[in-house]
């Protein structure tokens, strides 16, 4: 009951706030004062916030090919087009904005509303966010971008440990400060939170992707996103993130927490020739001791992704087109347990390394050959289905 | 710098495509796992065994029916690569002391649903009732099995042990649920017919087999079996019976395991040892199908190491319940068709006999008794190199 008071109250001091001072000139879509974090993602596209136009409108495809095969049984060559995303922006007043994020799979066929918020500037330290919201758990959620990644695949971990693109109907607080070596971010938002289907799903394990409920509050009682990040010029960016709420029906005879903690980490070091991105999550899920041990009650995983630019330079007319290599290691555990009848260990791994060579003609575009080599362990232990595929993918912001 | 740059990078992408075959992960050979069918489907035969694959993988949740209590999900997680279970998924059965019915039908018998969905109860075993827990069996080879007939299975009995080879197996006789139909050259005894899958031979043939399993390890029913296992009532079907069906094609139609290494003359030696100690007395090397409804199982001749007959295994593995008209200390002769890949199924490790409780299988040797210990006497007095050979054997199967 206090949540329907204080969302509403929340809302119109931000309305307020913007309509008094809608004669300022101040931006604040990025607050370039500072450094940049992973949560300024979705206002760093290229194609927001450079015109004087009232709406910002872009987006980016990702488009890709691959070949491959899972234990000798090979898969064909494959066509894909995982995303095309349409995003929109606009400045309502000085201190109050809108961005939304639509997106088309073509995997699942479907139309996705992934963010829809409208931010409201209050203070440099406390802006107001409201809608649909990218939940702040890891780097990797609020910045998904295929064109910002030299990899096909988004990374295991950030898709199956942690749900992707992962948003919900809420509202929160952000805000940062610092100076130009030095930025502190935080983000903490209410919102809707997951289902039972968390533990009770016909993958046969505890996956939060399948108990996303954006629109929907099913256990009655708001999921906490939190996160705070540090970045220095130098050393990169530090973020640790934590998400904490309840699966189960409101009404339910006991009640199922869930927990996720993440600390990620971004740094660009020889002049951004050298980029490291690593994210790590472990989550806690409340499972009865009376149901299959098959849902695990922690899970863990992660990646890391080293790229290094090896040419940088001007190539077939592209001014600034950069050659990069690099890899991909990630690793997710979903059944973090051990077998109540033998005392082993209880495995559901999967496992991968991802060698890769991109080109990047400009900022906005990346054409990417991977090659990708995976292990899937079952629940028991037997020998893994080991995949291999190449995999050549095109994005660009548009 | 630039040159050099874009051709290694078109270097490096044509040597990737043309070394692809090289570079992706290759298959096991067929003798090396048990998926995949017999030989000899028909096309619809094949579309049908796909749906039949696609239905065992399928997990359950309490929207499709799982449950409330239940042992697990899905059919593969009993059976994962169609291989013999885990202790995760050996499930346990109470209440039949002896051969004259199940005395706590009543209270949940024969199987207890050790889990349950959140907010239910799980069952437990009621207080008095005898138990003994069976570990799941490999699935392939049974359509081989199910086709032996009536004739060939009593031509292998020998109940008075007349032969006076210590050996007098047995089958098991029961009656049948009303919607399976009798097989055309069945050999009824009082109207009762003769039992011949699970650890006490309690089921007619696969679909009795499936019908069973769904309803009582998951929580499913059918109109086949259509009493829920939680409330003891009727309910409507969770399943239909296509898909029941094509289950009981998936099972009928699954290749028999290969057998690895049968030129290797330790392997053959340790064949030799196998007949000479008299293991192959229960474990008959060969069968032979009479005519099956599936022309691919039609009058085969296969290797399954089993004479589908209860044996008296002796009082250690007497655990004080049975089945139909088994005696508590009787148990069906396990095929041994598959023995050597049991560990991938079973997390790496062995859990051999009904329950599980041999680590290797030198072990499940020397648990045998009753009709078998003159046998498991013969196996101890022989060489380590001839011990061996039976082992090496044993893991070709």
């Amino acid at each position: 009951m206090k949540y329907t008071l204080v969302i509403p109250f929340l809302w119109l001091c931000s309305f307020l706030s913007g309509q008094a001072s809608s004669q300022s000139s101040a931006t604040f879509l990025i607050d370039s004062s500072v450094l940049y974090l992973n949560s300024d993602a979705m206002y760093r596209r290229p194609f927001l916030g450079n015109n004087n136009l009232p709406v910002s409108i872009g987006g980016y495809l990702d488009a890709n090919t691959s070949y491959g095969a899972t234990n000798g049984s090979k898969s064909g060559i494959g066509f894909a087009m995982p995303d095309l995303t349409l995003i929109l922006s606009t400045r309502i007043n000085k201190r109050t904005s809108f961005l939304t994020e639509v997106a088309y799979a073509s995997i699942t066929g479907k139309v996705q509303l992934r963010h829809a918020a409208i931010d409201a500037r209050l203070h440099r330290l406390i802006n107001l966010r409201t809608g649909l919201i990218l939940n702040p758990i890891g780097a990797f959620n609020q910045n998904h971008d295929a064109p910002n990644y030299d990899f096909v695949d988004r990374p295991i971990a950030a898709t199956t440990i942690i749900p992707a693109i992962f948003s919900n109907v809420g509202v929160g607080l952000f805000g940062k400060t610092g100076n130009s070596k030095w930025v502190l971010g935080y983000e903490a938002y209410l919102t809707n939170g997951f289902n039972d289907k968390i533990i009770d799903n016909t993958l046969g394990r505890t996956c939060l992707q399948e108990g996303v409920s954006s629109f929907e509050n099913y256990s009655g009682k708001p999921m906490f996103t939190g996160k705070i990040a540090l970045r220095n010029r130098y050393a990169g960016e530090l973020g640790v993130s934590y998400l904490s709420g309840i699966y189960t029906e409101h009404d339910a005879p006991t009640t199922g927490k869930v927990a996720v903690l993440a600390v990620h980490y971004t740094g660009g070091f020889l002049r951004n020739r050298l980029l490291i991105k690593g994210e790590i999550a472990k989550v806690s899920v409340d499972v009865p001791t009376t149901y299959l041990q098959t849902y695990g009650n922690q899970q863990m995983g992660g990646f890391v992704d080293i790229i290094g630019t090896i040419a940088q330079t001007s190539i077939w007319g592209f001014d600034h087109a950069r050659i990069n290599i690099g890899a991909r290691l990630e690793y997710a555990d979903y059944n973090k347990s051990k077998f109540e009848e033998t005392q082993g260990t209880i495995f559901e791994h999967s496992r991968a390394v991802v060698p890769c060579i991109s080109f990047r003609p400009n900022a906005k575009s990346v054409i990417k050959f991977n090659y990708k080599y995976q292990e899937q362990i079952d629940f028991l232990g037997n020998p893994p289905l080991k995949t291999g595929s190449f995999q050549l993918g095109f994005s660009s912001y548009f | 710098m630039t040159k050099f740059s874009v051709f290694i990078t078109i270097s490096l992408t044509f040597w990737c495509f043309f070394s692809c075959k090289e570079i992706l992960p290759k298959g096991l050979d067929d003798d090396q796992i048990l998926d995949g069918t017999v030989e000899g489907l028909t096309e619809a035969e094949l579309i049908q065994f796909e749906r039949g694959d696609e239905a065992f993988r399928e997990v359950f949740v309490k929207e499709t029916g799982l449950g409330p209590s239940f042992v697990t999900a899905s059919c593969v997680s009993c059976h994962a690569g169609d291989g013999k279970g885990h202790p995760f998924t050996t499930l346990t059965r109470f209440g039949q002391p002896d051969e004259y019915g199940n005395q706590f039908m009543h209270l949940g018998g024969p199987q207890l649903q050790n889990r349950s969905l959140p907010g239910y109860e799980p069952e437990s075993i009621p207080l008095g009732a005898t138990f003994a827990k069976f570990t799941p069996p490999a699935n392939t080879g049974l359509g081989y099995l199910e086709y032996v007939s009536d004739a060939d299975i009593l031509a292998m009995s020998d109940p008075n042990d007349d032969d006076k080879d210590n050996i007098s197996g047995t089958p098991n006789y029961g009656h049948i649920p009303d919607y399976l139909t009798k097989k055309s050259d069945a050999i009824p005894n009082n109207d009762k017919y003769i039992l011949r899958f699970g650890k006490k031979a309690a089921a007619y043939n696969l679909l009795h087999q499936t019908a069973n399993a769904y309803n009582q390890d998951m929580g499913i029913t059918s109109s086949y079996e259509s009493i829920d296992a939680f409330t003891l009532k009727k309910i409507e079907p969770e399943i239909t019976v296509n898909k029941l069906n094509d289950v009981v094609f998936y099972l009928e139609t699954l290749k028999a395991p290969i057998q690895r290494n049968t030129n290797d003359p330790i392997v053959q030696s340790g064949l030799m040892v196998f007949k000479e100690i008299g293991c192959e007395k229960c474990h008959k090397q060969t069968l032979k199908t009479g005519k099956a409804p599936i022309d691919a199982l039609s009058e085969k001749e296969f290797h399954p190491y089993t004479d589908l007959l209860l044996h008296d295994m002796g009082s250690g593995l007497d655990d004080g319940y049975t089945e139909a008209l088994a005696k508590t200390y009787e148990w069906r002769t396990p095929p041994l068709w598959g023995l050597g890949l049991s560990s991938d199924s079973q997390g790496g490790a062995y859990y051999l006999m009904h329950d599980g409780r041999a680590r290797s299988i030198e072990a499940a040797i020397l648990l045998h008794g009753g009709e078998a210990l003159f046998t498991k006497t013969k196996y101890e007095s022989l060489s380590a190199s001839e011990k061996a050979a039976l082992i090496t054997f044993l893991n070709s199967l």
